[in-house]
């Protein structure tokens, strides 16, 4: 193992493509970076803001979000969903002092392993240039990013 | 921790043991992550083999594991395997996690030692995963055995008489007067050239009069509520003005109605009908219908010609729209396709020549029971044309307007060049790109239109004026082209231009498409489950598509489109109840807020809001599972099954245990 920093990325991936997608790009034993650790949801619309933020807490230095091409989505239109998300979220991570480009999002498609991989690579550069984010170790960033406290308040508020 | 949890770490032979040293992976798990609950863990040659299954049986009985986590291949592949192999072990077969190290892991990475950091890490994230599992139980539902069909054209009608000649209830909806759909207005049909008539209208009979089809024409779907196996959809009836019951069809009333108009739907255009008529003589069923915009009683006032010749009293101009609700178990969608809009290539001259047709014009021009009788004439009525120019092409595989192919043109235009030569022994000149004659007897087809004489020129067209350059242009219309094949630009003069127009999807598709919870592709045709293994089911249970509606094909593709959605419906039918998945949301009504923010995510309306309680719920049969809702949801009140917030989260933190330079973090608090 050499010095070079070794970035770690959480991926999310979609049931029904990107998820194949990755299932196809091992079948064809495409080779890429073993930098990525992939999280299946049943569709990329499942992808909650908490997420992205625990990820970065437990030292992800990147997040990478999958899912199927527009028009492709297997439960009609919640890609657009995690679309509409992401672009809220880069925002909210640059008020946050995380680099907009610690996350991704890609279109993969069931038949795209090649493209899958071939991204992967690429950001996996990407990230090494950005360096490590620092973020879980700094403050008290290990502690999950919605506290439990929060959580149960929420039942006492009338309905 | 109280949960005890298996580790299982498959060889897969070579295939992940090759790259991964999978020895010490299940040491480390059983050693580091016996603090999450790990109580033993295994390798094993291949894990998914009897004996592999009986391991973990053992150890389900023998040392009570409340949990398993099974490290192999992709839990697409063997997720079912390891499931049913703790459900014979009497685990709940949902407590057990497939993870994959070997599509994700060994087949595409070549540095062992990081791959087996990345293994270690991905059974750290199962393991932290499988903690936050619940029992679940698969969704059943009965099936409700009568079928909707949407569409009267031949593959609607094929599926009908296919699921009604099995015993089943079917309710086939048309919007027009009449089914038949588009195969109704064609004269001949290639490459045999039956007549198209005769071999639909028996069809058309059969579906008319089979006991178990209720034929619901001049009707739409207005509302689908429900989900595979119980849906209840609204159909509105439009009023035909016409008592059902009474009428005999004797056709008296259409004789004597004084008014006449164009008909643009069955005629193109081409030629008129009455205000009170039935599209074509064939019509099935055989009540007609007022046209109410053009009908002077509903104009003026005044007329009632037809009440007042109509022998059995069946004229009722009282009859208001009609909503009715049916309970069916499918749905099949086969509402076609609409024709190119060739005005929208101007330089085709379609609107400004008189002379230039559309395809389905010519449909009409020389179909026997047409408004020339059959007679190939130019729109004076009486001129046959000397020389005919047939452009192939016209808006598919065109960049500018639909780049797909529409499948018929070719074939459709070699039948046109022929009936033409046939009836008029006139000139034809054929204006392809490519000649696309792939099926059964169609190259044949093609090779007997060359022994014909006619021409085939291989180049797009460019323009079709009348702009005389030359005296012998002079009257005529003019197709300009580049000859491709000999490299010149050429100027054919002709009388007569034929477009053959290409298949589009119908206007409201994407409506259709909402109301039934289907989705449309890039090019606005419906999207099957799969292209190539799964071209009439849809990605909504219970709702499946067949003919053009799925996109261009001819006749023969059609009909066995609609046979194919068929025997998908009986077989769903026959199982009587259906399992589904338990992936599903639902919403705690003791945190809902009744913000209803989710109630517009969902696609398939499976959240219906309480007024009275101001809280959402979700119904489990409608929902997909897909998550988003879940994700959505302000005040965390929604939770879904089998990807909840508790278990993502947590393999988040597994995953996140090892490092990629393989350093073991501190384990973050839950």
């Amino acid at each position: 193992m050499t010095d070079q920093f070794e970035p770690t990325i959480i991926g999310f991936t979609c049931n029904w493509c990107s998820y194949r997608a990755a299932d196809m790009a091992g079948t064809a034993r495409m080779k890429y970076s073993p930098n990525v650790r992939l999280i299946r949801l049943m569709c990329s619309g499942r992808l909650d803001p908490t997420f992205v933020f625990k990820a970065f807490a437990g030292g992800a230095d990147a997040v990478l979000i999958t899912g199927c091409h527009p028009g492709d989505c297997h439960y009609v239109e919640q890609n657009y969903k995690a679309l509409r998300r992401y672009l809220l979220l880069k925002r909210v991570l640059a008020q946050m002092g995380i680099e907009p480009q610690r996350i991704k999002l890609l279109w993969a498609s069931a038949a795209e392993g090649a493209i899958f991989a071939a991204e992967i690579n690429k950001y996996v550069e990407e990230v090494r240039a950005l360096g490590p984010l620092h973020w879980g170790k700094s403050g008290n960033g290990s502690k999950p990013i919605v506290p439990d406290e929060a959580k149960e308040s929420r039942t006492e508020v009338p309905a | 921790m109280t949960e005890r949890i298996g580790v299982y770490v498959c060889h897969c032979g070579t295939n992940i043991a090759g790259v991964v040293d999978v020895a010490e992976v299940s040491r480390w798990a059983g050693e580091h992550l016996a603090g999450q609950g790990v109580v033993v863990s295994r390798d094993y040659k291949f894990m998914c083999s009897s004996l592999g299954q009986e391991l973990i049986q053992k150890d389900i009985k023998e040392l009570g594991l409340t949990r398993v986590v099974v490290a192999a291949c992709s839990p697409h592949l063997h997720e079912k395997t390891f499931r049913n192999a703790c459900a014979s072990a009497d685990l709940n077969p949902y407590l057990c996690e497939l993870v994959s190290i070997r599509e994700q892991d060994s087949w595409v990475h070549t540095d062992k030692s990081a791959a087996t950091d990345k293994a270690k890490a991905i059974i750290s994230g199962g393991v932290a995963r499988v903690a936050h599992h619940e029992a679940l139980e698969p969704l059943r539902v009965p099936i409700h055995p009568a079928t909707l069909i949407v569409g009267g054209g031949i593959a609607g009608i094929q599926a009908a008489l296919e699921i009604a000649d099995a015993g089943y209830r079917v309710y086939l909806v048309e919007r027009e007067p009449s089914i038949g759909g588009h195969m109704a207005q064609f004269d001949k049909t290639f490459p045999t050239l039956d007549c198209s008539a005769c071999i639909l209208t028996p069809k058309m009979v059969d579906a008319g009069n089979h006991p178990n089809i209720t034929l619901l024409t001049w009707s739409e779907v207005v509302k689908v509520d429900g989900y595979v196996g119980n849906f209840a959809v609204t159909i509105n009836k439009k009023a035909r003005y016409v008592n059902e019951e009474l009428c005999t069809g004797c056709g008296i009333c259409w004789e004597k109605c004084p008014w006449k108009v164009t008909d643009e739907v069955f005629e193109a255009g081409l030629g008129k009908r009455k205000v009170i008529y039935v599209p074509f003589p064939q019509a099935v069923p055989k009540y007609p219908v007022i046209d109410a915009e053009n009908c002077a009683y509903f104009l003026k006032g005044t007329c009632k010609a037809c009440e007042k010749f109509c022998p059995t009293d069946a004229i009722d101009f009282t009859q208001k729209d009609e909503q009715i609700t049916v309970e069916v178990g499918n749905i099949i969608l086969a509402t076609g396709y609409d024709l190119f809009d060739v005005r929208r290539i101007p330089q085709y001259g379609y609107g400004r020549l008189p002379n230039v047709y559309t395809s389905l014009e010519f449909e009409r021009l020389s179909n026997a029971a047409g408004p020339t009788g059959g007679n190939i004439v130019l729109r004076d009525g009486k001129t046959v044309p000397k020389t005919v120019g047939i452009v192939h092409c016209v808006g598919s595989r065109d960049q500018n307007y639909n780049p797909y192919c529409s499948v018929i043109c070719c074939m459709q235009s070699l039948k046109f060049a022929h009936l033409v030569h046939e009836r008029t022994g006139a000139e034809v000149y054929n204006f392809y790109i490519d000649m696309r004659t792939p099926f059964k007897d169609y190259e044949e087809f093609y090779q007997r239109l060359l022994a014909e004489g006619t021409h085939f020129v291989r180049g797009k067209v460019a323009e079709i004026t009348d702009f005389a350059r030359t005296p012998e242009e002079e009257g005529r219309m003019i197709i300009q082209v580049e000859d491709t094949l000999i490299g010149k630009q050429r100027r054919i003069p002709v009388d007569m231009v034929i477009l053959s127009a290409g298949l589009e999807p119908r206007q409201d598709a994407k409506e259709v498409g909402k109301l039934f919870g289907l989705a449309c592709g890039t090019a606005g045709w419906f999207i099957e489950r799969h292209p190539k293994l799964d071209p009439v089911a849809t990605m909504t249970e219970g709702i499946f598509i067949a003919g053009c509606a799925q996109g261009p094909k001819d006749i023969p593709a059609s009909v066995a489109q609609g046979a194919g959605a068929a025997a998908r419906v009986l077989g769903k039918i026959q199982q009587k109840e259906i399992s589904l998945e338990p992936v599903r949301a639902s919403i705690n009504e003791q945190q809902c807020s009744g913000c209803r923010i989710c109630n517009g995510l969902c696609p398939f309306n499976a959240i219906l809001f309480h007024e009275d309680r101001m809280v959402s719920e979700v119904n489990p049969a409608l929902c997909q599972g897909c998550g988003t809702c879940v994700a959505a949801c302000p005040a965390g009140a929604i939770s879904g099954t089998g990807f909840s917030n508790e278990q993502i989260l947590s393999q988040i933190e597994g995953l996140l245990l090892v490092n990629v330079n393989g350093k073991t973090t501190e384990a973050v608090p839950a």
